[in-house]
């Protein structure tokens, strides 16, 4: 069972409803994923076109819990405006905190992330900031009152998988008692799997499901990495090591003495 | 008046922030607003003034990640 802020979840896939090539396909991915929890984010509307109203209705089909996101905020400003607008509008107290800092890598700024969660959790907001594995950062988040913390795999929309293998098992290491979901980067069901056996809580993935050829046989297969790496963590994987240890025991082989 | 509507010049006839998106067709949409940057609630809407050259933002539901 993984808690988030005192809601309690029994997937640890979350995922993101951005890039499908249809609102089908969308719905389908995230009955596929059985995901308890889809992104969301705030875009102008046209008073013409109107497109947010149909795609809120949908996700209000899917009867999923909604955590916005404020993807595409460069400052601590726009990111706490959007962080109001997305509560209004969503009826949340959730909000996934996106202060980028850089546009080739699409990177934190975790300086303004820190600020910008200090604003928000005073305000009332349940926090899940994205931000990379640094330890002090995630000291910083957790001291400015979030509860959950949202490290990178990698770069996101990159399908890299776990970049900084070191940093994430430390950060895991360091914060035994906080859930950790990995956001962004994950590319294949592995690397989901691998997060998981690690013992991160979760991952949110989008692109490597919604740009996948067949984006809901991809969800599945999420699907079944996630519940595969969260059981193997639970089983208590043996350590890696350099030379080889004999399976077939040794005692009583023939031939030998 | 003149206004920037997510970027656009608009003109609308009304000050107040709840006539101005019932103007510029918003209606009964499930929206959110911020004037010159600052959030402003839909309750606030109505007593909410807008001025010559003010910048409305009118937000909806989007797809993200």
């Amino acid at each position: 069972m993984l808690e988030l802020y005192d809601t309690a979840l029994t997937s640890r896939l979350l995922l993101g409803s951005a890039r499908y090539p249809s609102p089908a396909v969308l719905t389908a991915a995230v009955r596929a994923a059985r995901a308890q929890v889809v992104t969301v984010s705030l875009r102008r509307e046209s008073a013409g076109e109107r497109a947010g109203q149909g795609f809120w209705s949908l996700v209000r089909e899917l009867g999923v819990r909604v955590l916005p996101n404020t993807a595409g905020c460069h400052s601590v400003k726009e990111a706490v405006t959007t962080a109001h607008m997305a509560r209004e509008v969503f009826a949340t107290p959730w909000i996934k905190l996106e202060v980028i800092g850089e546009d080739d890598t699409l990177q934190p700024d975790v300086f303004g992330l820190t600020e910008a969660a200090r604003i928000l959790c005073a305000e009332g907001f349940q926090v899940f900031p994205y931000t990379t594995e640094d330890l002090v950062v995630a000291e910083r988040l957790l001291e400015a009152g979030c509860r959950v913390l949202m490290p990178w795999g990698a770069p996101i929309g990159s399908g890299r998988g776990l970049n900084n293998l070191y940093g994430l098992r430390a950060l895991r290491a360091h914060f035994p008692g906080v859930p950790l979901i990995i956001d962004a980067g994950l590319g294949v069901p592995s690397h989901a799997a691998q997060a998981l056996e690690l013992g991160f809580d979760a991952v949110l993935i989008n692109t490597a499901v919604a740009q996948a050829k067949d984006p809901v046989q991809m969800a599945a297969a999420f699907a079944q990495a996630v519940e595969a790496g969260a059981a193997a963590c639970a089983a208590g994987p043996i350590e890696a090591r350099d030379l080889a240890s004999p399976s077939t025991p040794v005692i009583g082989t023939a031939f030998r003495g | 008046m003149r206004i920037q509507v997510n970027g656009c010049w608009r003109e609308v006839p009304s000050a107040a922030l709840a006539a101005a998106l019932g103007d510029l067709g918003y209606g009964d949409a499930v929206v959110t607003t911020a004037v010159n940057g600052e959030f402003v609630a839909s309750e606030a809407r109505a007593r909410t003034l807008l001025a010559e050259g003010d910048r409305l933002e009118v937000l909806a539901p989007m797809q993200g990640g």
